[in-house]
């Protein structure tokens, strides 16, 4: 039985308290009307250094302005919407990034159980101690997503009603893309999600003390049922989550695209967390074996999730069709650095430093490539929310910093306190001994 | 030269697989090992050196990916620069993003194919070849394991007989 020791606790609890000190340090510092906005702009342009670079971009927004229609924002009251919503931005890349990990973890724990693998039920307990943060996770995620329906911030501007009616392509997506039908969908699928999490944990520890399989079988009916229903709802929360936030624009993989993000950090979490716990002296039974397929799953996806970047990219790069082709410019021109960043990150460091087999069963070399991979997508989470939340006007400062140490706080101590809930070891699993003879 | 061999026969893999610990426990030297598919774990039970097949694969897959550069600008860029959907042609850079599947294929085709080649040559297979496994059987559905004897066939032979076995044959190989 894990006990959760008070380093841990500690630990958690000061990066939560720095991690909301930097949040509010993003409210306060936030622009609150147009002038603010405007002399924010102003001073950044002589002592930031990215700031050099939107120098000409501004000028050519002006330009803009200049024959643009009655009804479109100035350029200031542009530049305003954006610095206003980049504390709230920030601190939705956080809350996302560390849910999309428990979720993750929820679909490749059902992928195990539905697949009645046999090397991983050693590693059930660590699994559903991330899943323990689904709930709590997903509740701040729909909060914050209340709040913009509240119209506390501009993230997703097809809330907006103005936008709305003098926007003919957001009009025709309003069937769907309306404030009720949007949120109610959000509860529908962190329901049915922490449904499975319920059920399954439940059978997961009724199964320790069982005479019979009953409840393993059970799993695993339930296990396949909800892979089928987390296929749809994943695609369907990318897009409601995610891609409504550039409501014109829309690609048809991008579904899968954030899975494979959100499917390789939560196997690079499974493996940290196994690493941490063994060596603290816990999951004596887990060996290299375990590890190595761990990283074998690291190394496969991150080349999946290159490959589904790269199938996404090259067809709007190659079809150039302007609705579609704004989204990568805007990456390309003012996130140069995160954008081919994340490239180097999430494939091409991954990819090498994991291809040797030996390497795999090496820990400090997952913990390298692990840290790399959690990392690059965070930056992942980054580019796919801040470019049109708020535009150029971004950077990795305290609010951004702040969020992610909130979250992590927030993630280690729920993760760490569900694990001390039950048994690190799923000691009725009928394939416990298979998984701990199990060589790769 | 010995040419006095034991030929034990298996008929499941396990079976072989035990066998082979079990024989190596006991401290019988085991020349070769017939299958017909490859049996996991069999190479370690054997104690056989590990294969570099695949830090040769690496190199086989950077000879590919340099190749498809060369052949791509050259092609592309320098020989015969077209003009395809308004993409810059006089750029390899620009261009980069659609020569990516022809990176990654010529990556695989070379690390695959030349892999084979080497197995090949390392294994010392080639057309014509004459078979040198001792029965037709260890291609359809029997394992066997050569153990070369000099005076000690009865205390080995007392051995295997502890092990899951099919049949012995011993036989002589003339040189």
């Amino acid at each position: 039985m894990f006990t959760l020791t008070n380093k841990i606790k500690t630990f958690s609890i000061a990066l939560i308290v720095l991690g909301l000190l930097g949040i509010a340090y993003g409210f306060y510092s936030a622009p609150s009307t147009i002038e603010e906005a405007k002399q924010i702009v102003a001073s950044s342009h002589h002592d930031d250094g990215h700031a050099s670079s939107y120098d000409d971009h501004s000028n050519e927004d002006k330009g803009h302005d200049e024959h643009g229609d009655g009804h479109e924002m100035s350029h200031d009251e542009h530049v305003f919407h954006q610095l206003a919503n980049r504390p709230w931005a920030a601190i939705y890349v956080a809350a996302f990034f560390f849910f999309m990990i428990s979720l993750g973890t929820l679909a490749f724990y059902a992928i195990q159980r539905a697949a009645q693998a046999g090397w991983s039920p050693l590693l059930f307990r660590v699994m559903e101690g991330i899943t323990g943060y689904l709930l709590p996770g997903g509740l701040i995620v729909l909060v914050i997503l209340l709040f913009s329906a509240l119209h506390f911030n501009h993230m997703f501007i097809w809330m907006d009603p103005e936008v709305v009616e003098h926007d003919e392509i957001i009009r025709n997506k309003s069937g769907y893309l309306n404030i009720p039908f949007f949120l109610a969908r959000g509860v529908f699928y962190l329901a049915g999600w922490s449904l499975y999490r319920y059920l399954s944990r439940k059978f997961s520890i009724a199964q320790d003390k069982a005479n019979d399989n009953s409840n393993h079988i059970k799993n695993f009916k339930l296990s396949a049922g909800f892979l089928a229903f987390f296929l749809v709802t994943e695609s369907m929360m990318s897009w409601d989550w995610i891609m409504s936030i550039d409501p014109h624009w829309f690609s048809t993989l991008f579904g899968w695209y954030v899975f494979a993000s959100m499917i390789v950090s939560s196997i690079t979490v499974i493996a940290l967390l196994t690493i941490f716990l063994k060596s603290i002296g816990y999951l004596e039974k887990v060996n290299d074996n375990h590890m190595h397929d761990l990283a074998k799953f690291m190394f496969g996806f991150s080349v999946f999730w290159a490959y589904l970047w790269f199938s996404q990219f090259m067809l709007i790069w190659y079809a150039n069709i302007p609705e579609e082709v704004t989204y990568f410019i805007t990456r390309l021109e003012d996130y140069q650095l995160p954008f081919f960043g994340m490239l180097v990150m999430n494939f091409i460091l991954p990819f090498l430093i994991l291809i040797n087999s030996d390497f795999k069963r090496l820990n400090w070399m997952i913990v390298t490539a692990g840290i790399i991979i959690l990392i690059g997508h965070y930056m992942d989470v980054f580019n796919m929310i801040m470019p049109s939340a708020v535009g150029d006007q971004w950077f990795f400062g305290i609010p951004e910093l702040g969020s992610v140490m909130f979250f992590s706080g927030l993630f280690i101590y729920i993760v760490f306190s569900s694990l001390t809930k039950a048994p690190l070891e799923a000691s009725g699993d009928p394939f416990k001994k298979e998984s701990e003879k199990f060589v790769y | 030269m010995a040419n006095k061999f034991i030929h034990a026969i298996y008929d499941d893999d396990d079976k072989l697989l035990d066998a082979v610990k079990h024989l190596k426990k006991e401290g019988v030297y085991i020349e070769d090992v017939f299958t017909p598919f490859p049996v996991h774990g069999l190479d370690k039970a054997l104690g056989l050196a590990p294969t570099r097949i695949s830090i040769a694969g690496f190199i086989y897959g950077c000879i590919g990916f340099a190749f498809a550069i060369f052949m791509m600008n050259y092609i592309m860029i320098v020989d015969w620069p077209q003009n395809i959907g308004g993409k810059p042609s006089f750029s390899f850079i620009e261009n980069m993003p659609a020569f990516v599947p022809i990176l990654f294929e010529l990556t695989v085709f070379f690390s695959a194919h030349l892999m084979v080649i080497t197995f090949y040559l390392r294994s010392r297979l080639w057309p014509f070849k004459k078979a040198e496994n001792p029965i037709p059987e260890t291609t359809d559905d029997k394992f066997l394991v050569q153990i070369p004897v000099s005076g000690n066939e009865k205390e080995i032979k007392s051995k295997i007989k502890k092990t899951d076995i099919l049949k012995i044959d011993v036989v002589e190989i003339k040189e």
